[in-house]
């Protein structure tokens, strides 16, 4: 399902220590990656973050349902591999079971290997009886001739066992039933957990998977091993590479195509709306407030912001159910190594391109709080979903070429946000973040297949509300702000054009002009209002009848002095500058420190202007 | 006394001991690497480090520097 409007932004923050009481709590644990999160959105009807890769879940999430007149409490849990905590969400779930605030625990295992996953479940029998093993993925067991004797299992296990499919909710009803079963019996224990134990455990579990699984055929292990060799081959860079550009280029000829059509059709909207507040008299002032701020604002990230943005989330979904994410981190864990940081910062930068917030946020996956920290800072150096659109804008209205050119100059930009990034971790790591660079322990998951339909109908559904939430949250103010700051006047000159001419030195420096960097400023809210911002900012002193769509968007740039020049540090600025202000706030809350919140807003544009200026200055040298 | 770094892919081994007491160990023995486990090489970066391996049904990537100090019988 991927990042989801509930897992992003200012929601990809803790929310879970408000667990509404129900008759029953069940804590949903299990190792990383096993189905957690899918079992629980199944359940309670909720949207947390899913996808195949380990360490989606770090921070705990509640829902609820209703079974047979009781009130069930879900709470999902970051996956652990042991009750002997390692990470920090790691420790979320430790504590959270050993705490005992949970009537049931369910441990979720994935059934194509079940043996690793029994250590755990062994490790929690110690601490809590009232425990339900459930054994999810057995649809992905069958295909891979997988059999599993659950009778036999609960036997040597000495708990009750369902197995399920949550993905398609196979069992869901089966398990519900032993959950309000259990409540009514068993009582908990305590015990320690020390690590001479750890090996008898693992010998135990080998022996209970020994007795209750049987291998049919190894042939679905060979699938996977073929793919791994192409994907984290020779070839792994190259396709890496080629998997970017085909992403972007089915991104940019889909949005291209959606965005004519919405923004002819919203314009006459706007039309419409300025007629009819003409009719009911609003007086002019308030009218063009309205029809040209806050909702021309609105139509403009409406049509050019969003298709971009609903077409990049499901494609980079669909590769995350993949589950090939991990082996991004494989195949770049040595450059990271080589720049002081750890090899899960590829799976927090994927996050990145996603949500700047949410990658930050998922940084918790590292176990060095040094290198958690590098990562976070050099998280915005990787633009979000905001921030592609405008990409795209800038890029195909200046790059001529189809859509090819612009998505290998759109893959070019990226590339440099991603070695960007290499260079600030290996800055970060040799002064401000000195010290030993942690060992990298990362499971690569099985190739799963996508459920490509699914995905898309809801994912496009999901970012679409999404959008259109934060257009009317943040857009619609911004364009109020902006109108009012371009029709107060002071001196004969508007409070925006003040305020731009303020900024034109050091814009004009940077081959940029006051008017963007003031775009930049009032797009601190989100990244996704800066160019169409700009864009009034540039046409709000003449009088525009038709409305300025994509299409018009060259016309106005050329007429306000853009050349090459500034197209090129448009984009350089986009990719560098400092965080949007929910990333800023996620940063404070997740290393809670003004000093590090500092550093990451400085360390993004300190890059931008500089390279800006000499990039401005090596164009200003050749001409 | 060969180490795990030292596999290459489709080769195996048998664990005899980890030889470090850092909190490596302790994660290695919750992902199941434990004395007498049977371990597969099955993949390496192009960049030759980390490798891959399976481990008790699951596939597990661990650089050559923490690898090397697991050794195998």
């Amino acid at each position: 399902m991927g990042l989801t409007k509930s897992s992003t932004g200012k929601n990809a923050c803790d929310r879970f220590l408000d667990i509404k009481t129900g008759d029953i709590t069940v804590a949903l644990m299990g190792n990383p990656n096993v189905g957690k999160s899918t079992l629980f959105n199944y359940l309670t009807g909720m949207r947390q973050h899913t996808g195949n890769w380990p360490g989606k879940t770090v921070t705990g999430a509640t829902g609820n349902c209703t079974y047979k007149n009781k009130e069930i409490a879900f709470v999902d849990l970051p996956g652990c591999y042991s009750l002997l905590s390692h990470s920090p969400e790691e420790e979320v779930a430790r504590d959270f079971v050993v705490s005992g605030e949970a009537d049931v625990t369910v441990v979720v295992c994935d059934a194509t290997a079940l043996e690793r996953n029994l250590i755990l479940v062994l490790q929690t029998q110690q601490i809590t009886k009232k425990l339900i093993v459930c054994v999810n993925l057995i649809d992905e067991a069958e295909k891979k001739g997988i059999k599993i004797d659950k009778e036999k299992l609960e036997k040597e296990l000495g708990a009750s066992v369902i197995t399920t499919a949550a993905r398609s909710g196979k069992g869901v009803n089966e398990l519900l039933d032993k959950i309000v079963k259990a409540k009514e019996t068993g009582e908990d224990e305590n015990a320690s957990l020390g690590e001479e134990e750890i090996e008898q455990t693992v010998n135990r579990a080998a022996q209970i998977a020994d007795a209750c699984v049987r291998f049919k055929n190894t042939n679905v292990i060979e699938r996977d091993r073929k793919i791994d060799k192409i994907l984290t081959g020779r070839p792994a860079f190259a396709v890496m590479l080629a998997m970017l550009l085909g992403i972007f280029w089915l991104t940019i000829a889909g949005a291209n195509s959606v965005s004519g059509v919405l923004s002819q059709a919203l314009f006459k909207t706007e039309e419409w709306l300025n007629l009819a507040l003409i009719k009911i008299n609003t007086p002019d002032f308030l009218r063009e407030l309205v029809v040209f701020g806050g909702y021309r604002m609105l139509v403009w990230v409406v049509s050019v912001m969003l298709p971009p943005m609903a077409i990049f989330f499901p494609l980079f979904t669909i590769l995350e159910d993949l589950g090939y994410l991990p082996r991004v981190a494989f195949n770049l864990d040595k450059c990271f190594k080589r720049c002081g940081a750890c090899g899960k910062q590829a799976l927090t930068m994927c996050m990145g391109f996603g949500c700047n917030a949410a990658g930050v946020v998922g940084a918790r996956i590292i176990d060095s709080p040094r290198e958690r920290l590098i990562a976070i800072i050099t998280n915005s150096l990787v633009p979000c979903n905001g921030r592609f659109p405008a990409l795209i804008s800038v890029i195909t209205v200046f790059v001529v070429g189809g859509i090819f050119m612009p998505a290998v100059v759109l893959t070019g930009a990226i590339t440099l946000g991603i070695v960007m990034t290499f260079l600030a971790s290996k800055f970060l790591s040799r002064t401000f973040l000195k010290g030993e660079t942690s060992s990298f322990v990362l499971e690569l998951p099985p190739y799963r297949r996508p459920q490509i339909g699914k995905v898309i109908v809801r994912s496009v559904f999901d970012r679409t509300l999404f959008v259109l939430g934060r257009a009317v949250a943040t857009a619609i103010p911004a364009g109020l702000l902006l109108w009012l700051l371009a029709n107060i006047n002071i001196d004969g000159m508007s409070l925006f054009s003040w305020f731009c001419e303020i900024l034109e030195p050091l814009g004009s420096v940077m081959g940029l002009d006051g008017v963007i960097l003031a775009a930049f400023i009032l797009g601190f809210t989100a990244n996704e209002t800066v160019i169409p911002i700009m864009l009034m900012g540039y046409i709000s002193g003449t009088v525009l009848t038709d409305g300025v769509g994509l299409a018009q968007l060259r016309d106005v740039l050329v007429l306000n002095g853009w050349n090459t020049v500034t197209a090129v540090n448009m984009i350089v600025f986009f990719l560098f500058h400092w965080p949007c202000a929910t990333t800023m706030l996620t940063i404070y809350k997740e290393t809670k420190s003004a000093k590090w919140a500092l550093t990451s807003f400085a360390l993004p544009t300190v890059v931008g202007i500089t390279l800006c200026v000499v990039i401005n200055l090596v164009c200003n040298l050749l001409s | 006394m060969r180490r795990l770094s030292e596999l290459v892919i489709d080769e195996s081994g048998v664990i005899s001991y980890i030889d470090t007491k850092n909190r490596l160990r302790r994660r290695l023995y919750d992902l199941g690497l434990v004395p007498g486990t049977k371990v597969f090489c099955v993949a390496k970066s192009p960049l030759g480090d980390p490798k891959a391996f399976l481990v008790r049904g699951a596939v597990i990537s661990l650089r050559c520097e923490d690898s090397s100090d697991i050794i195998l019988e």
